[in-house]
């Protein structure tokens, strides 16, 4: 059992190495690249596992743990869903809408992934300037139903680590935009505190959910 | 037996029309069910969500289900040719709204689609067009008169078919006249068709309706904001055709690529050194390093 522990820190720790060793390679990365990169890398695990592809949830959520996490920024994700309420809440209240939109966020992706099976993506035409600290990377999924094509572009924000997502669209909706209407109505509804507990309620189902498959 | 189905056709119509001014007329109410003032875009919103909730209560009793079994039952390769087979009529009415959008390009290679289709594509089955890299669009009326300038009006949710806006609404009885799989006889193979026409449809969206539900607080906002969204996107990208064409020619491009790489990997003795050494240099003047 200790060994067991052990060996588990060691390969923590390790993996931990890697995803710094990642980040920093990542710093001088063209968005495009990094985006083909991060979705190739994902979508060749996630067709190549047979664990994901008899519907390993755990799995799944350790493999966007591992590829994704480390390049979206969650915190300005939710504060730009929160809108105008972001300043409003207290910085615990803050602290805990990130925690929690990000499980949510996680939860969602990791549900899509799990259903990838044939699908190919293409990218379209990259423009920006190397100026640019905030950029769009757009591309699509084609999907072997006839003439199902899902849009599926990105928002890049630069920051000191490199560049980040921290947005998508998903079939021609922006997925911050989307939320935001979810989150003002919650906040009018009950408050910061009763949004929070929302996207608490909304996650348990979900881990639950998770734990089933 | 023509006549017969005109008549059966416009009563269709008619219900939706008068449904459509029923949701018009007959609420003044700005607040939803908590007391909250809804926003400009939707204020039905009251009506809009008990439809909504009927949509989706329809949806898991009998839509969803058929269309479950319909998706693991039958074989792909037949999901494909019954997708492809009404895309080919549903080409046509696109290529019509494309030269209406003032889109011409995109019109001729619409009309393409179908005369490749129909006659190369087995009557539309194989969509062949598109394995040529002719690619496929969806236009519909209220996306032209999106186009035009006319605005979205009020949101609505349509019973059986879902989130719409008053213009699409409005638009969509002559949508049905443009489809030219509405004018096949006998009428009894035509609803038969349209049936499975639906449950094709849905069965492509059995996943990602999963997932909203997943990812919804509130499914009714969610579906309305995103929904309101990818329309006046559709409209944006329609006005702007230069940047459709260079999308295009630039997915064109990366086929090509694949295409090339898949064959020289066939044939490993093709020389790869010259092509991948070429863009390097540019790239490394592009990025000059910061301060």
């Amino acid at each position: 059992m200790t060994i067991f522990k052990k060996c588990f820190s060691m390969i923590a720790g390790l993996a931990l190495c890697l995803g710094m060793a990642h980040t920093a390679l990542a710093a001088d990365e063209a968005p495009d690249v990094l985006i083909k990169r991060i979705s190739q890398e994902v979508m060749d695990s996630a067709k190549s596992d047979k664990d994901i592809q008899a519907g390993n949830q755990q799995k799944i959520l350790s493999l966007v743990e591992a590829k994704i996490l480390p390049y979206v920024d969650f915190q300005r994700m939710t504060e730009l869903a929160a809108g105008r309420n972001w300043r409003a809440a207290t910085p615990a209240q803050q602290q805990e809408l990130v925690k929690q939109f990000r499980q949510l966020l996680i939860y969602t992706y990791s549900g899509a992934l799990s259903q990838v099976k044939d699908q190919r993506l293409e990218y379209k035409q990259f423009r920006a300037d190397p100026t640019d600290t905030d950029v769009e990377v757009r591309s699509q999924v084609i999907t072997p139903r006839a003439g199902q094509v899902i849009e599926l572009n990105y928002r890049l924000g630069k920051g000191r680590n490199g560049w980040k997502i921290y947005d998508i669209n998903v079939l021609g909706a922006w997925l911050i935009e989307t939320y935001k209407g979810n989150f003002t109505a919650e906040i009018n509804k009950s408050g910061v505190d009763g949004l929070i507990s929302t996207l608490t309620a909304k996650n348990a189902k979900l881990a639950n959910n998770f734990a089933k498959k | 037996m023509k006549l017969n189905s005109i008549h059966t056709r416009s009563v269709t119509k008619g219900s939706i029309a008068a449904v459509s001014l029923w949701l018009l007329a007959g609420c003044a109410t700005t607040s939803n069910l908590n007391g909250v003032p809804t926003s400009a875009v939707d204020p039905f919103e009251d009506v809009n969500r008990s439809t909504f909730q009927f949509n989706d209560r329809f949806d898991k009793a009998v839509f969803k289900p058929v269309a479950q079994v319909y998706a693991d039952s039958t074989p792909s390769f037949v999901q494909t040719g019954i997708g492809n087979f009404f895309g080919n009529f549903n080409d046509v009415w696109t290529g019509v709204n494309s030269f209406l959008q003032g889109n011409f390009q995109d019109g001729f290679t619409d009309f393409m689609r179908v005369g490749i289709n129909s006659t190369f594509g087995f009557l539309g089955l194989l969509d062949i067009a598109s394995e040529a890299n002719i690619p496929k669009h969806k236009n519909d009326l209220g996306q032209t008169l999106g186009v035009w300038g006319v605005p979205n009006g009020p949101y609505l949710v349509i019973p059986f078919l879902g989130p719409s806006v008053t213009r699409d609404a409005a638009a969509m009885p002559v949508d049905f006249y443009g489809d030219s799989w509405g004018y096949v006889h006998p009428v009894s193979l035509r609803n038969t068709g349209d049936f499975v026409r639906l449950v094709d449809k849905r069965a492509g969206y059995l996943d990602s309706f999963n997932l909203m539900q997943d990812a919804a607080l509130d499914d009714y906002i969610f579906v309305r904001d995103a929904y309101l969204q990818r329309i006046a996107g559709q409209i944006e990208t329609r006005k702007n055709h230069k940047q459709l064409r260079e999308d295009e020619a630039e997915l064109r491009r990366q086929n090509a690529e694949d295409e090339v790489a898949r064959l020289s990997a066939a044939a490993p003795t093709a020389p790869v050194t010259a092509p991948a050494a070429e863009p390097a240099p540019a790239a490394q003047t592009d990025t000059p390093p910061a301060h």
